[in-house]
């Protein structure tokens, strides 16, 4: 359907925001929104790759049933680093920091940000508290989980907590400081005529997250600073020699860390919601429910946090309301797939690689998804609870649901943010490798849970090797799946096929820009007067 | 796309962010923002104040008892010192608003005397704990007729506490910056959005203690 | 260009708000010490609350800004009801189980 611009004749180097400026200086010091957007695009795959060795060892260590490998300390460090790296500094910033920044402003018809000093300021943040939580891991790292469970954090740990706790804690501001910009500028700086009613899904998706991340990363910090306080100057919040409630840390870690989990998800549908209506040429069914369905999802995001507790201690009657709202929260979800799976019936469905990891998302997130609500029971959570069910469970969303978000979006818009287009050819092949490498890895860990494997334990009963052999091969296809790209966009950026204005033949404000944009994104400011995602009006979005 | 309005650059005041249209669009930016981050700092305090309700709920003698310890005059001179620096810090907005520099700057400087009162007051009060030992950790002892669980309200007292006079000492440093451009004739009638922001910093502050102090010192004299 | 955002409150209204604030601290140290029972808490909370609106309405000109601004400040407030009532709902609800003979 689409092509390249051909038999163009010879242009002068057009200035873009990747040659307006050169040097390490330019870089380091700008406040476009597109730099800014790289600079965490290679901040968090430098992340996500340490995170990945991590897994690798675990992995490594799970091939054979003793614990051979590692002792059982160091593997409490390796886990715990793998958790740490992965959940703050690549799942919560990935899609926001590289994809939204980018996008936001283009979509709303904006030049830049509200604040694009801030916006680089979260930056130094991120990768400040990323190389602060390197520091602690390089000195032996922490062994508590990434949920630094006390009093075990507090008191009896001998890791680096407070200074990994630091990272962390200056990655959230980062964390807050996007979603605040993003909120501000979704308020007061949309282009005339870009009504709400008209805005992208992405960008609906990304106010969401925004709010979640405003309203809950900062009880998150608040309560690593306590724990910090607790371990250095032995004051006796969380300690129950000195009648604190570990259950309390409990109660405050989980109010952020589950919403948290959609602070990840949000995102990623809304790169979904995107993928499906371009590639399938068709408006997107259920506009109003998708937009109020995030939503929903970031209000009742904050009711379930108690479904992490139901084994802790806490009442069982909490965990009855609890549980309800868990299954609630599920419901919006739910609307998402329903809504996507409409708009591709009937669609132009062109099946390139963006298209392939829309498909992948909504089957891997529908499986996670699904089992979110087994563990949503009691009863059943009682049986499953701190097993290999849970970490398929989440896997099969985070990799599955956002992983693949991320991948389709970066696809996607690569030739927007580059100027040039990936090929096609390898890109599909790293799309299926990755798909099925991921469900080797981590089906096979459903039913290792299912049978009673524990989480966090590096040895394990004879009985389970078959599985975790086959989990491990599948980690090592899916840690070769995610290198091609990392080889192939590189060599894009070289070699590839200059990239046209449109390539997909989508709709939307990102796409009347050249490829890639211009620093101010667009000389004038646009005037929107089309609602979104109208493929089927007369006047056909140009190609090209 | 229709041509829309594109504001000549070189006839933009200088104050105005590029990306903005005008400067009324940045200062609706500019304040949504402040807003937006006080709303993470509610969240923020409102962490430790949830730790509170919870060992209050299940604790009362001991938080009763404990809190009594406190110096009540020193608190309540505290709040008194604090509403005032709240009102000429209003009042300081209100003159950057009007652009007149040698009240913004007055106002500015009353409003830190005060802060700095506050943050010496509490000093004074932290030295009297360490004295009493009241200062949770190895050296604490638990207070005569008291539950051990008092530790626990010294804990929050130490850390809620801590966490205010800490923004307070933030407040101070962004007063000083505000004072600084203020002498180079920065604010004027259409260009005032620092000093505002800074005050709803300030106020929010303010508040915090405003719920402080009662929870603070005051939960158990009714009950001596 | 002006960028006025909104009116301003006059001195005088400032001042007023000063006085109340000042009447309502002295107002809450004075019933910290008579015996209301269980209303000692509440009227306690009831004042700062009321002084906060104060300092919220008038000094952070809450009066005079866009409704978004209210929106925003409320949903924090909203935010804060729901970890303090739903953590309580815990603790409260434990003695319930008859395992616990406290």
């Amino acid at each position: 359907m689409s092509s390249a611009v051909v038999g163009a004749l010879p242009v002068e180097p057009r200035q873009h925001y990747l040659n307006v400026r050169y040097g390490v200086g330019s870089w380091l010091l700008t406040v476009d929104h597109k730099r800014i957007a790289i600079l965490y695009l290679i901040g968090v795959t430098f992340f996500f790759a340490i995170g990945g060795v991590f897994a690798a060892l675990i992995r490594m260590e799970l091939l054979t049933p003793p614990g051979d490998l590692f002792l059982s300390e160091t593997y409490n460090r390796l886990f715990t680093t793998h958790g740490v790296m992965m959940v703050f500094f690549f799942m919560i910033p990935a899609i926001p920091s590289v994809l939204g920044n980018f996008l936001i402003p283009m979509m709303i018809g904006a030049k830049d940000l509200a604040f694009p000093r801030i916006n680089l300021l979260s930056w130094y943040l991120y990768m400040i508290g990323g190389l602060i939580a390197l520091w602690a891991l390089i000195h032996g790292g922490v062994d508590t989980g990434w949920t630094f469970y006390t009093p075990y954090s507090t008191v009896y740990s001998n890791g680096w907590v407070v200074v990994t706790a630091v990272g962390i804690f200056l990655a959230g501001f980062s964390s807050i400081l996007t979603g605040l910009n993003f909120l501000v500028t979704i308020h007061t700086m949309r282009a005339p005529g870009m009504t709400w009613r008209r805005l992208p899904l992405f960008v609906w998706a990304h106010y969401a997250t925004s709010i979640i991340q405003l309203l809950g990363t900062p009880v998150i910090a608040i309560t690593l600073l306590l724990v910090g306080a607790e371990r250095l100057f032995h004051l006796g919040i969380f300690d129950p020699r000195q009648g604190g409630d570990p259950v309390l840390f409990q109660h405050l870690f989980w109010f952020y860390s589950h919403p948290a989990v959609y602070i990840m998800i949000l995102p990623a549908m809304g790169v979904i919601s995107e993928l499906v209506t371009g590639m399938s040429r068709k408006p997107v069914f259920g506009y109003k429910f998708i937009a109020g369905s995030s939503l929903a999802i970031a209000v009742l995001s904050f009711l379930v946090w108690g479904h992490h507790m139901f084994v802790s201690g806490q009442s069982v009657y909490a965990g009855l309301v609890f549980s309800i709202l868990s299954f609630l929260v599920a419901i919006p979800s739910a609307i998402k797939v329903f809504n996507w799976t409409a708009t591709l019936y009937k669609g132009s469905v062109s099946y390139q690689t963006p298209m392939l990891y829309a498909l992948g998302f909504i089957g891997l997130f529908t499986i996670g998804g699904l089992t979110g609500l087994f563990l949503a029971s009691l009863g059943l959570d009682i049986h499953v609870h701190d097993t290999y069910f849970i970490i398929a469970h989440f896997h099969y969303i985070m990799v599955g649901g956002t992983i693949m978000g991320y991948l389709g979006g970066l696809h996607y818009w690569w030739p927007k943010i580059s100027g040039k287009l990936y090929p096609e050819a390898w890109a599909r092949v790293s799309a299926w490798v990755i798909f099925l490498g991921f469900n080797l890895t981590f089906f096979p860990q459903f039913i290792l849970g299912y049978l009673g494997m524990p989480r966090r334990y590096h040895a394990y009963p004879a009985e389970f090797q078959v599985l975790n052999v086959m989990s491990t091969a599948g980690a090592s296809i899916l840690g070769i799946g995610y290198m091609i790209p990392l080889v192939y966009f590189f060599w894009s950026m070289r070699y590839g096929k200059t990239a046209p204005a449109n390539p997909w033949g989508a709709t939307g404000l990102e796409w009347q820009t050249p490829s890639p944009p211009p620093t101010e994104n667009f000389p004038v400011t646009p005037v929107v007067t089309r609602e979104p995602y109208d493929y089927l009006t007369k006047e056909e979005p140009a190609v090209g | 796309m229709a041509e829309a309005h594109a504001a000549a650059p070189h006839a933009a005041d200088p104050r105005l962010q590029h990306h903005f249209a005008d400067l009324a669009a940045q200062k609706e930016a500019s304040t949504l923002g402040m807003w937006a981050f006080l709303v993470t700092e509610v969240l923020f305090f409102g962490g430790m104040f949830a730790a509170y309700v919870v060992y209050r709920a299940l604790f009362t003698r001991a938080f009763e008892g404990a809190s009594n310890l406190l110096d009540i005059r020193l608190g309540a001179f505290n709040t008194a010192v604090l509403i005032l620096s709240s009102l000429t810090m209003a009042i300081a907005v209100r003159a950057a608003s009007q652009g007149r520099k040698n009240l913004i700057i007055l106002f500015l400087v009353l409003t830190i005397v005060l802060g700095s009162t506050f943050l010496g007051v509490k000093v004074e009060e932290y030295r009297q704990k360490f004295e009493h030992h009241e200062v949770p950790g190895p050296h604490f002892v638990v207070p005569e007729g008291l539950p051990r669980q008092a530790e626990i309200f010294f804990s929050l007292y130490f850390c809620m506490t801590g966490l205010h006079a800490l923004h307070m000492i933030i407040g101070v440093g962004l007063l000083t910056w505000l004072i600084v451009k203020a002498r180079k004739g920065a604010f004027t009638g259409s260009y005032n959005s620092p000093v505002e922001m800074v005050g709803l910093y300030w106020h929010f502050v303010d508040i915090i203690w405003i719920f402080l102090f009662p929870l603070l010192y005051l939960l158990g004299r009714h009950a001596p | 260009m002006s960028a006025k955002g909104h009116a301003h409150p006059t001195l005088k209204v400032y001042f007023a708000v000063f006085a109340a604030l000042m009447i309502f601290t002295a107002l809450t140290v004075w019933a910290a010490f008579e015996h209301l029972g269980i209303w000692n808490t509440p009227v306690a909370l009831a004042i700062a609350v009321t002084k906060a609106t104060l300092v919220v309405l008038f000094f952070m000109h809450l009066r005079y800004s866009p409704r978004l601004t209210a929106v925003v400040l409320s949903s924090s407030l909203v935010w804060l009801v729901i970890l303090f009532v739903i953590t309580l709902s815990d603790y409260l609800s434990r003695p319930w189980l008859p395992i616990y003979n406290r």
